[in-house]
């Protein structure tokens, strides 16, 4: 443990002390929180201090509570939908790259038309067309993102696919899904797996972006994103209360990429 | 002559991990000029670590740690990088083993050429332009005055590893560095080459370190040979002394390879494990083979002989069911098999097995060596537990590697020629009639090669296995074939039991690639140059 904590970069380590943090929180909200998420418990935007660490929200809502909840909201959303986005790109991404020929042109293709649009726009789009819920947030943003996680696992496993193991495999009769399941992902594992912490900071960005605009997880749910558009007005009177929320979400964002970039320094050591 | 490069107590180490690891560990080396030394030696050896150093060279992640290299009297260790630079070039050059990758791809092979002697200021460009295609002409490159002005792609192997050998001359250097110049060549290529490279060397009166694993083809150009193992100098000797006389066990045992022979056996009657008949195969419109015939009899070996290109590893993609046929049959047991891959049963799979040239690509690095050889088992016999654990170590006992010190190991733990190995054991675990081996020992060693072909051969005995065996080295052929077939531009060319194919009459194509095929003896590429020239035996290959 010691060895392991020396040879550790002091940011990784400390990326990792953030996120296991931020996953303390979220797990053993209602224990940490000193009020509940949606309870009224005074004044609106009461100053710091005074019973409540860090003020309260435009509805007279305790503000630290709201950020606990908050964590566990904005940052267990994102994993979902990361990993749903993942789930379904690096199989489609495996898929083609072992099929090759038409399935892999249509698929290629369609994809692409995913990508030409600009994220944002084809999330308000849909969101605006099918309604904001939570689900159908979750499931556009996995469908917006499965686009650049499936090529990125169609260019790895193409590298692997060519191999003679692969062949052998082929030769030896195995079904398309043990080909992806044991043959290929275990060789591009940690390619995916660094993709994945940088996609889960686009996601989280990309949720509290949403709900900044209204679009996303909605009220009276706390999530950072939204908080700080609901208390916004205080900036103009020097208060940094609707700051706070935007720098848990800067700060889980710099943890991660920290931990992703000491994983993916491993891995391509771990080649050579 | 005087002394050119003196070498001596040259330590160098490599860093592994933590540590620092030798791979050279205190070797002499004299050389005089104009005197071609060769250095022999397997993989892993120390050779091109030799090699690089003479240039004051050291590769990343290496460093020299005691001795000395005086080159002209001055050492090359203690010299300024400035030195080094001036001196690198214009006093040493060096030939990379694959001259494809040694060129830029962006530029013309002219301009790559007149870059030494600019930058070294020993001749302005159309100088050195004009020395390019003088030594182009040398070096019999077809069309000595446009071939600088080709790509390096637009250019063969053979000839980009000529043009390879014109540019270390370029600034007349007094020692050439060769390293395995001709080991990714196929043979017809190689004979060209290896005379140009002699030529020249002698014409200009060069010294050469010439670094190879093969020592037919290093009997031909070194005067003297020094054999290295794990780092060390086994022997050191004339190239006649070494070849008729070798003292060293280690050096002795290199020679006898090639001395692997199984006698001939009579063909049994009956119909054959496996039949092509008529085959024609296209990659997209192109035509890889034309009209293929041949027959394996159960039991037998069958040697399917090439270049690349010649189509021989796409007989075996027609036969796998990887490349559907577009024209003739293949029959399995008197019954026609079915062209795609798909459409075979399991229980046919298992009878076809294969086993692949590179080892470190033919085995999931991810994978245990449990994991690779128990798939076959459960995949095919549906064998678990305890009746799998059985198998599975009398399969390790059987290719000879140790089940309780393997089973449990990562791939990436093995060694090459281990590797191999547990291909085998993957092929053999299906319990197959006929095994398909695609130039398994092209990248081994020649010790370890030979204890393959030996375990391959023994394993036919065992077990009545058949084997077709695609390969361009014909040292294996003549050891462990029963039957030869002869392939070149996707057509068979010459078919027939081994006696038949190695002794007289041979179509022209069998004459050249046989008389190609270096031999043991110091005198042989003159021999073959002289006869060539003469017009005894045909020289080039046919065009396309």
């Amino acid at each position: 443990m010691l060895n392991f904590l020396k040879q550790t970069p002091p940011t990784a380590i400390f990326g990792m002390l953030v996120i296991l943090v931020t996953a303390i929180l979220a797990v053993f909200a209602p224990l940490i929180a000193p009020y509940g998420e949606t309870q009224i418990v005074g004044a609106e935007y009461l100053p710091w201090g005074d019973g409540y660490v860090l003020g309260t929200d435009n509805l007279g809502r305790d503000m630290l509570s709201r950020m606990i909840f908050g964590a566990r909201n904005t940052v267990g959303l994102a994993i979902l939908t990361t990993a749903i986005a993942f789930f379904i790109g690096s199989f489609l991404g495996i898929f083609v790259a072992l099929k090759g020929g038409w399935i892999d042109q249509t698929v290629g293709r369609i994809v692409d038309v995913l990508m030409a649009v600009p994220p944002l726009i084809l999330a308000l789009i849909l969101l605006a067309i099918l309604g904001s819920s939570i689900p159908n947030m979750v499931a556009v943003i996995a469908v917006i993102y499965v686009a650049p996680v499936f090529r990125l696992a169609r260019a790895a496993a193409m590298d692997i696919a060519e191999l003679d193991f692969i062949q052998a495999a082929r030769l030896r009769g195995e079904g398309v899904l043990w080909l992806i399941r044991r043959e290929i992902l275990p060789n591009i594992t940690s390619t995916l797996l660094a993709e994945f912490g940088l996609r889960f900071c686009f996601v989280f960005l990309f949720i509290a972006a949403l709900s900044f605009l209204g679009l996303g997880i909605q009220p009276p749910t706390a999530d950072w994103g939204s908080m700080v558009k609901e208390n916004a007005s205080l900036i103009a009177f020097g208060d940094i209360t609707p700051l706070i929320p935007a720098a848990a979400i800067g700060l889980v964002t710099v943890a991660i990429n920290f931990v992703v970039d000491w994983m993916l320094h491993r891995a391509s050591g771990l080649k050579d | 002559m005087s002394e050119l490069l003196t070498i001596r107590g040259l330590k160098i180490a490599g860093r592994t991990g933590a540590g620092w690891n030798e791979i050279v560990k205190g070797v002499d080396l004299d050389l005089k000029r104009g005197e071609v030394l060769g250095l022999v030696g397997e993989s892993g050896a120390g050779k091109s670590t030799l090699g690089l150093a003479a240039m004051g060279y050291c590769r990343d992640g290496c460093r020299i740690t005691d001795g000395s290299i005086l080159l002209n009297g001055e050492d090359l260790r203690i010299a300024s990088p400035r030195r080094l630079r001036s001196l690198r070039g214009r006093s040493v050059a060096y030939v990379a083993q694959s001259a494809a990758a040694s060129f830029n791809p962006a530029h013309r092979l002219i301009d790559q050429f007149v870059e030494g002697p600019l930058q070294h200021g020993t001749s302005d460009r159309s100088t050195a332009a004009a020395d390019a295609v003088d030594l182009y002409r040398q070096m019999q490159l077809p069309h000595p005055d446009e071939i600088g002005f080709r790509y390096p792609h637009e250019v063969s192997g053979g000839q980009l590893q000529r043009a390879m050998t014109c540019m270390a001359m370029a600034c007349r250097p007094d020692l050439i560095v060769f390293d395995e110049p001709t080991t990714a060549l196929d043979v017809t290529t190689q004979i060209d080459v290896l005379a140009a490279i002699r030529k020249i060397v002698a014409d200009y009166d060069t010294a050469a370190i010439y670094i190879t694993h093969d020592l037919a083809v290093v009997s031909q150009m070194a005067d003297r040979i020094m054999v290295l193992r794990h780092g060390k100098v086994v022997e050191v000797a004339d190239t006649a002394t070494m070849l008729s006389a070798p003292q060293q066990a280690y050096t002795k045992s290199l020679w006898a390879v090639r001395s692997l022979h199984r006698p001939s056996r009579p063909l049994p009657a009956g119909a054959p494990l496996i039949a092509i008949d008529g085959i024609t195969a296209h990659y997209g419109k192109a035509r890889a083979l034309d009209d293929v015939s041949f027959s394996i009899q159960k039991g037998r070996t069958l040697a399917v002989v090439g270049e690349s290109g010649s189509g021989k590893s796409t007989v075996a993609k027609v036969v796998t069911g990887l490349l559907p046929a577009t024209g003739g049959t293949v029959r399995w047991k008197d019954k026609p098999l079915p062209p795609r891959l798909e459409a075979r049963e399991r229980g046919l799979l298992r009878h076809i097995q294969m086993i692949y040239q590179m080892p470190d690509t033919a085995l999931n690095p991810r994978q245990t060596i449990r994991e690779i050889v128990g798939r076959p088992l459960t995949f095919y016999l549906g064998l678990r537990g305890r009746e799998k654990e059985a198998r599975l170590r009398s399969l390790m006992e059987q290719i000879e590697l140790d089940p309780d010190t393997y089973l449990d190991r990562p791939v990436t733990a093995l060694s090459g020629g281990q590797k191999q190995r547990i291909g085998i054991a993957r092929a053999l675990a299906a319990e197959p009639e006929f095994i398909i081996c695609d130039e398994v020992t092209s990248s081994l060693d020649q010790l370890v090669a030979e204890g393959i072909l030996k375990l391959l051969m023994k394993l036919q005995a065992e077990l009545g296995l058949t084997y077709m065996f695609i390969t361009h080295d014909l040292a294996t052929v003549k050891a462990i074939a029963d039957e030869v077939v002869v392939m070149q531009h996707g057509k068979v060319v010459e078919k027939g039991t081994r006696d038949e194919v190695f002794n007289p009459p041979h179509p022209p194509y069998t004459e050249l690639l046989l008389s190609s095929v270096p031999e043991m003896d110091a005198g042989w590429l003159t021999r073959v140059l002289e006869a060539r020239a003469s017009g005894q035996v045909p020289g080039q290959a046919p065009p396309r």
